[in-house]
């Protein structure tokens, strides 16, 4: 199993990389010959998966080139990520919960920091297609600028994107360009909000607090004296 | 019983198809027929609403959500040993096999790998999942075209994978087993020869139901040349599992990109069938239990000791970065793109269920059949409900 390393170091630089991708190098430069300057990141795990980062503008080009060009004709799913971190931080928390190595006066760091194949947006739609043909998987990213919150739709490519974008449209609220029926596909058609949204609050918690590990019975053998006072303390 | 031809199928199935063209052309007025949310077929609370012209369906709209619990939004509040309880209830007959994925990528990002051992019980009680999952989908299928005996032998014998499960797990549905580093407990005194003896009786049951379905007129003649899915149509809506194995694509993550399990240290086969209809689906399907009874025997056999976990810390802090894990599961691909910020907590976690994908292709699929095969159509797709909506 190789190491997946957050930065985008190329492949020469990682030390213990013992084995060269030739089959994912190469389809590395196959799409950055296809579309150009449209490649704005990319991030290579050898032996393991590749990501590409693409422009919004050939999102659809790029799905397009990999499943004719490429013969990556497997659609395997499509979503998003919000990278703005939560600002309820983790205040909801049971005590118990935060000791378990959460500094309790830490502020929360409201920073957007991008995963592998790097960012500039808050919104990054992601989607995975592979080549069963080859075992090869590939997993695209574009960012979605804050005024913009929109990108073209996959349908006319892959059929099976229909779903994952309906689904992607009512969690993050992006919407899809060109999709043939972009409404909510889980919640009910009139709902509020963005779900999946960091600053979207998780309800289930305000109304019921957590109640942290304290419910867990000790598991026989595991006398740790500080869990087994507490757990002492609780049964009284 | 005398067997019939696919050629004699065929011509039956066309002639069938004629005459109800026939009648369709008698103008009737449209119909909008709602199927669900609770229906036998539905396997939970599925909605269908479909317009129909006559018998024949025009256009049909799965609506689902009815039991949406936005795992993915509560994973981002668990820490990583607490979303296995979570993820547990995603496909809730096969339920170990959904921890593995998870727990795969978390391993990957952490780079940590299981002992020996521990990754050999992870696969024998994931296939014993699986065995669980699809001996029920083999009495639903006879149910759903109207045999009962089926289903009963299907939870009579199921009866004895669920008790071996639960001897090694303590839970029959939701065992959380699985850990990061390896799985929580070695196997019990006895465990080995015990599960040997299921899976014979599995093998013995995935007979009688070959016998009791398999060249059955009525099983055959509502199955064959039903809900015929091309090989290319099932690839760009995703589908996975027996359903595309079933249009002929001979693709098995177990086998191709085995990423933690030992699948390739067995001998068993993938089985395919080109055909793509209703039939096919309940046929590679029953040829996986059989296969899944071999494998579980053969990680019996060969069981490495030592040790069923690696030295992870106490606390669990998974390394920033990404990673996707996928894995076969019986309903079909399972994965789970893990993004860590180096927390207690996963970021996010994307989780792709075999069975959205599987179903999406419904609306494709449904049009153009008539009423009563929508009910095989969806039997044959095989999706749980808790793996559509997660």
């Amino acid at each position: 199993m190789s190491r997946l390393s957050s930065t985008d170091t190329p492949v020469e630089e990682e030390a213990e990389v013992v084995e060269s991708d030739e089959a994912r190098e190469a389809l590395l430069a196959k799409i950055q010959t296809e579309l150009g300057d449209a490649v704005v990141g990319s991030h290579l795990s050898p032996g393991d998966d590749l990501w590409v980062r693409v422009d919004r503008s050939a999102w659809a080009a790029a799905g397009a080139y990999l499943k004719t060009g490429l013969g990556f004709e497997y659609f395997n799913f499509l979503s998003a990520i919000d990278w703005k971190p939560s600002p309820f931080g983790r205040d909801m928390d049971a005590q118990v919960d935060l000791s378990l190595g959460h500094d309790e006066a830490s502020e929360i760091d409201m920073a957007i920091e991008q995963g592998v194949a790097g960012g500039d947006t808050r919104f990054q739609v992601f989607a995975r297609v592979n080549d069963i043909v080859n075992g090869l998987g590939v997993t695209l990213k574009a960012d979605v600028p804050d005024d913009d919150l929109s990108i073209d739709s996959w349908v006319t490519v892959y059929a099976g994107a229909n779903w994952h974008e309906r689904e992607c449209f009512e969690m993050y609220g992006i919407s899809f360009e060109g999709h043939p029926g972009l409404r909510h596909i889980y919640l009910p058609a009139g709902f509020e909000g963005n779900p999946l949204r960091k600053d979207y609050p998780l309800l289930a918690r305000r109304l019921k607090p957590w109640p942290g590990i304290v419910d867990v019975e000790q598991m026989p053998g595991d006398d740790d004296p500080a869990d087994a006072a507490e757990t002492t303390e609780a049964a009284e | 019983m005398t067997a019939i031809s696919d050629r004699e199928q065929l011509s039956y199935i066309a002639a069938q198809a004629a005459d109800a063209r026939v009648n369709v052309e008698i103008e009737t007025e449209g119909m909008t027929l709602n199927i669900g949310p609770q229906h036998p077929a539905t396997h939970g609370t599925l909605r269908i609403v479909a317009k129909l012209d006559g018998e024949q369906v025009i256009a049909a709209d799965p609506i689902m959500g009815y039991m949406h619990r936005g795992y993915e939004k509560l994973a981002e509040v668990r820490t990583y040993p607490q979303v296995t309880t979570l993820i547990n209830r995603i496909d809730w007959v096969g339920s170990f096999a959904n921890e593995v994925p998870f727990i795969l990528a978390a391993e990957k990002l952490m780079d940590v790998e299981a002992p020996p051992r521990a990754a050999w019980i992870r696969t024998i009680l994931f296939e014993m999942s699986r065995i669980a999952n699809i001996s029920l989908f083999l009495g639903d299928m006879g149910l759903q075209v109207g045999a009962v005996t089926p289903a009963f032998f299907a939870f009579r014998d199921r009866e004895h994978v669920l008790n071996q499960i639960e001897a090694a797990t303590g839970g029959r549905f939701h065992p959380n087993f699985d850990r990061i580093g390896g799985i929580k407990d070695d196997l019990p005194a006895g465990w080995i020869a015990e599960t040997k003896r299921a899976m014979k009786k599995i093998r013995s049951f995935c007979d009688e139901i070959e016998g009791l379905l398999q060249g059955n007129e009525i099983f055959e003649a509502r199955c064959r040349g039903i809900g015929v899915i091309p090989a290319d149509v099932g690839l760009s809506y995703g589908l996975s599992g027996a359903n595309i194995r079933a249009s002929g694509v001979d693709w098995d993550t177990r086998r191709d990109n085995p990423c933690g399990l030992v699948h390739n240290e067995l001998d068993w086969k993938v089985w395919t069938h080109p055909d793509g209809d209703s039939f096919a689906r309940f046929w590679v399907r029953l040829q996986e239990v059989r296969e899944s009874t071999r494998m579980v025997d053969q990680l019996c056999d060969g069981l490495p000791s030592g040790p069923v976990m690696a030295k992870v810390p106490r606390i669990i802090k998974v390394p920033a970065g990404e990673a996707y894990v996928e894995t076969e599961n019986p309903l079909g691909v399972m994965g789970y793109y893990v993004v860590s910020k180096g927390d207690l907590t996963p970021y996010r976690v994307k989780i792709r269920s075999a069975s959205f994908n599987n179903i999406s292709i419904t609306p494709w699929l449904l049009k153009g059949v008539y009423v009563p095969d929508i009910v095989t159509i969806l039997g044959s797709l095989y999706f749980i409900l808790g793996d559509i909506d997660r």
